[in-house]
């Protein structure tokens, strides 16, 4: 598995996230998402996934984009 | 060490009713209303002589040996069947009850072989004994009369014989089989003198209902129904109480020996989850210990091509040691880690991941409930609190509703199982929510009320349209909910699941399920008095494991059926310490006593006492682990008693990753699949080999006590010890108690836990702390340890393996009661003579359409891989759905499972497969995909 080949596999993991928690409103389900990849995804797939972010982001689904954002922007500030 | 001989009262504890005294040959017994006269006198240390009557059973008054007189009552009634009154005065001795007990000796004598000296039973047979104890000197009848001496022996079970020339129709075995074991299978057939005692309907132990338990075995009082292994070695001589290391039922048992050599293992009646009881792994699938299969050297490769060349500990942890810092200093410090195993003790696994954290630096230590019970684990946090069931297993006493879902207790928890069957003859009612028609929908003297035999992967949907049910009927407990939970958290899921897509009628179209059957099971569960859930890997292994065990809590929460006995949620653990495995911090993301890595004053803890600095980030979770060596970040891993290449999904991508690895280190009994793919290979001890603890599926932590020597030299805890030290992380532990010791020091549940209080006590149900000091038999009592309960609103989110005209079937995988989880165990016992192959169960229909008979071979293919097994055709399995199990790596069934799972744990989607089945010429092998890419890589490597 080559690192664009784990891309996807990791964007259906956030999007199956992002199903758990879409019925709430979008500001919470967007925390919640970012709150749940910070506790259980080692940095390393974090990274990865700002990685593919950065190509483009295909597939992955509104809320755990926003949520990855969130994160990313956390990261710039330290 | 010295023989335990527990005392047999004669009937059952009564542990309920006003004190009744009486007088019994001079002395004052005290005991609850409705004991019997037997018990009583042999609390106060007075033996009435008996043979039909033990404490297993109820009481039977059949032999006629435990007479008494009774003041101011005529005749000698058995001591037995007659309760005990107040004021009563009884004599269990005299002239009259001494002729009367002889005379009854010498009829059973009379039809007895004379054997003693060379029988089985010599020295521990309850025959001998009354012969003695009635004072027995001649039988007047003679030897020559008409007899059952020259009876045929029934030698087909491999653990135990039946010899019905010793046996004296006490009916103790097949009572035992009714009450204790509940399944029925033995009966005296025939009458008066051709009474005997049959499996089934005149057949042999081997073909009949009869599940080996070996409850008969020991209720038996002579050599009729012998261990085999008694046979053989003779009488034991000392006992070691330890803890099973089959499920997570964790009976206690007494290892009975000779020297070093386990000549049988019984259940301990002292045993607080098993009362006594046992299963055919627990009690006879032990000779794996010393199978020849076991591999008892440690052994290195640099490639894995190469022959494996046996070494010395020291070289092997050396080479270990050497090849992770090597990794480490290349790769960096995330490029290694480890796995620990539930079916190891809580010490070692404390020990996995304190090497991890503390000599590897980093985080990614997982253990094998990543694939089975994580999502429990984060979804009752969540929800409860806590990470655990709620209640003891003594609580299904007092269940009214029992509701089975996704779990078959009698195949993976027949201890269990059995007590839950006895509820259920008592008339509690039944609910079972699996798509396969288990044995507890329908078996002697139990029936579900309901059975919801929905599509495998609609948990979710349909639990929400039972909780529709209990919302939009108003059968939930508003009081509890108000008191006791997050009203706000209720609000928003109650008007989820009041939506009419979440109705019954609507689920129907999803899950299959007649819509009138979920108002069923709601209204049962909801008012049928204490509701109690049980539940297994059929919730957890899905893409929405976590979402359905959040539903099952919001339910229980709903319906205030949670904080008192009889009620709960109750996962029923796998593996003999999933609950200890989790309990100790195995998981990447958090330290023992689930505590999330980042709170920095946990760390803190962790730190100072152990005198590192820790990594505040989680680490990598196996399936991660894999995915990152194929990614090319992971490189070496410590795999501790667990077999990955054979137990988790997707074959061909585990096995990918693991050949990716550059150190792969596998220390287990046997050179199991994963060693395939090993570099160091180090020898694992068996739970007879060790000291340590378990902690079953009620959080109850039990003494494992070492009853032989370790074969290969070592505990399993002091080769992480040695490990560790060799990766420049001191460890200086003399026994398993100081590592328990470190365990309460830093973990608040298990602050009163000690190796003193465990040996005082037996065992003790965590939180055990100052608050509660022996102790937690149920949770969340006055309040949820997370303050109030929290509902989750529980989408149904189909999976993403979806059926198609490719892979029309839907594959769905379970146990079976001989074998244990992958078999690596079991297949190294006579328990191959009830399974010694994995089938694939296929609907008639289905069978039909494809030209399938019963029996015949069948290529199974997913989108992951293809293997072949022989079909069993039953209507146990609902069309469009096929089941199998994965006890044996001839048959591989993971290379047919995918890589999906559950969306907040990873836990994998075992459940959901979309397959087809077409017929197949050869055995599994022939078209075994797996096989076929391991042997191409291997050449490859070559």
């Amino acid at each position: 598995m080559t690192r664009v080949e784990y891309g996807p596999k990791l964007v259906h993991l956030a999007n199956q996230i992002g199903k758990f928690f879409a019925h709430q409103p979008k500001p919470e389900a967007v925390a919640n998402i970012a709150d749940h990849l910070r506790k259980f995804w080692d940095p390393r797939m974090r990274a990865q996934m700002l990685e593919y972010l950065e190509q483009g982001g295909g597939g992955l689904d509104e809320l755990p984009k926003l949520a990855m954002e969130q994160i990313a922007d956390e990261a710039v500030k330290k | 060490m010295a023989l335990i001989e527990e005392i047999d009262y004669g009937t059952k504890l009564v542990q309920i009713g006003k004190t009744v005294t009486l007088t019994i040959d001079g002395q004052t017994a005290c005991v609850p209303e409705g004991t019997s006269i037997l018990r009583a006198a042999t609390e106060i240390g007075t033996q009435i002589p008996k043979l039909c009557a033990t404490d297993m059973v109820s009481a039977f008054g059949s032999c006629r040996l435990c007479l008494v007189e009774i003041e101011g009552r005529a005749g000698t009634p058995a001591s037995c069947t007659t309760p005990v009154a107040e004021g009563m005065v009884v004599h269990t001795q005299s002239e009259r009850l001494a002729r009367l007990r002889r005379g009854v000796m010498e009829l059973y004598i009379s039809d007895h072989p004379l054997d003693c000296l060379t029988c089985s039973a010599n020295g521990n047979c309850e025959l001998q004994t009354m012969a003695g104890a009635v004072g027995l000197r001649e039988v007047r009848y003679g030897m020559d009369g008409a007899n059952h001496l020259q009876a045929k022996k029934d030698v087909s079970n491999p653990y135990f014989q039946f010899d019905p020339a010793k046996c004296i129709l006490c009916s103790r075995c097949v009572r035992a089989c009714e009450e204790v074991q509940g399944t029925f299978a033995l009966t005296i057939a025939g009458r008066g003198f051709a009474s005997v005692v049959s499996p089934g309907m005149e057949e042999e132990f081997i073909s009949s209902e009869c599940v080996s338990c070996g409850a008969c075995v020991q209720a038996c009082p002579t050599a009729t129904l012998m261990e085999k292994s008694v046979l053989e070695m003779g009488q034991p001589e000392h006992s070691v109480v330890t803890t099973c290391a089959y499920c997570g039922v964790g009976c206690t048992f007494k290892a009975e020996m000779r020297g070093e050599n386990v000549v049988r293992m019984v259940p301990f009646k002292d045993g607080k989850a098993n009362h006594g009881h046992s299963c055919v792994k627990g009690r006879f699938a032990w000779g794996y210990a010393t199978h020849r299969d076991r591999a008892l050297k440690p052994m290195l490769r640099e490639k894995t091509s190469d022959p494996w060349r046996e070494v010395s500990w020291e070289e092997a942890i050396a080479y270990a040691a050497s090849e992770f810092k090597r990794i480490q200093a290349q790769y960096g410090k995330g490029s290694i880690g480890g796995i620990s195993s539930s079916r190891c003790t809580n010490e070692e696994a404390y020990l996995v991941q304190k090497m991890v954290r503390a000599a590897f630096g980093n985080n990614n230590t997982d253990t094998c409930a990543r694939v089975c019970h994580s999502p429990t684990g984060y979804a009752l946090s969540s929800t409860f609190g806590t990470s655990a069931g709620t209640q003891d297993f003594d609580s299904v006493e007092q269940c009214d509703v029992i509701l089975v879902v996704g779990a078959n207790p009698t195949d993976a928890h027949p201890v269990f199982a059995s007590r839950m069957k006895k509820r259920l003859r008592e008339g509690a009612k039944l609910i079972v929510i699996d798509p396969r028609r288990i044995d507890l929908v329908r078996m002697p003297h139990v029936k579900a009320s309901v059975h919801l035999a929905l599509q495998p992967g609609t948990n979710a949907a349909v639990l929400d349209a039972i909780a529709h049910v209990v919302v939009t009927e108003h059968l939930g407990n508003e009081a509890f909910v108000r008191e006791r939970c997050e009203v706000d958290s209720y609000m928003r899921w109650a008007l989820f699941v009041a939506e009419e897509r979440n109705s019954p009628e609507a689920v129907e179209k999803i899950s299959g399920v007649p819509a009138e059957l979920m108002r069923q099971a709601a209204r049962l569960y909801a008012t049928g008095g204490n509701a109690a859930i049980y539940y297994g890997l059929g919730v957890t292994e899905h893409s929405q494991g976590s979402t359905t065990v959040m539903a099952l809590a919001n339910l229980a929460m709903a319906t205030g059926n949670i904080g008192r006995k009889g009620v709960g949620v109750n996962p029923l653990r796998g593996q003999n310490n999933v609950q200890g495995s989790c309990d100790m911090g195995s998981f990447p993301h958090e330290l023992p006593g689930y505590r999330h890595i980042s709170n920095l004053a946990v760390r803190q803890a962790f730190e100072a006492d152990w005198g590192v600095t820790l990594d505040h980030e989680p680490g990598l979770r196996i399936p991660n682990m894999i995915d990152c060596a194929l990614e090319g970040s992971f490189k070496g891993i410590y795999i501790q008693g667990e077999d990955i290449a054979q137990s988790d999904p997707d074959w061909q991508h585990i096995t990918a990753g693991l050949s990716a690895m550059e150190c792969v280190v596998v220390q287990d009994l046997f050179l199991n699949e994963t060693a395939k793919y090993a570099h160091v290979f180090l020898p694992g001890s068996t739970f007879l080999e060790k000291d340590g603890t378990f902690t079953n599926a009620e959080r109850r932590i039990q003494r494992v006590r070492r009853a032989m020597t370790p074969k290969g030299g070592y505990q399993d805890w002091e080769v992480t010890q040695l490990l560790s030290r060799a990766m420049g992380h001191a460890m200086h532990y003399n026994h398993p108690s100081e590592i328990m010791d470190e365990i309460a020091r830093l973990t608040p549940a298990f602050a009163g836990v000690s190796y003193e209080k465990l040996d005082k006590l037996g065992s003790v149900q965590w939180p055990c702390n100052e608050a509660m000091p022996e102790g937690t038999p149920v949770m969340h009592v006055p309040g949820f340890v997370r303050g109030k309960g929290r509902f989750f609103v529980t989408e149904y989110v189909p999976t993403d393996e979806r059926t198609g005209p490719r892979f029309p079937l839907l594959l769905t995988t379970g146990r079976i009661l001989t074998q244990y989880n992958v078999g690596t165990q079991t297949r190294r016992t006579s328990n191959v003579d009830w399974h010694s192959e994995d089938l694939l169960e296929v609907h008639p229909n289905d069978a039909e359409h494809r030209g399938i008979k019963d029996g015949a071979w069948v290529k199974l293919e997913s989108r992951a891989g293809a293997t072949t097994l022989r079909t069993k055709i039953t209507e146990r399995v609902a069309p469009g759905v096929v089941y199998t199990t994965f006890h044996h790596p001839e048959t591989m069934a993971n290379v047919v499972t995918t890589d999906y799972s559950d969306w907040a744990t990873d836990c994998p989607e075992y459940k959901v497969t979309a397959v087809q089945i077409s017929p197949a010429g050869g055995s599994a092998g022939t078209l075994n995909a797996g096989r076929m890419l391991e042997k191409q890589m291997r050449s490859e490597q070559a």
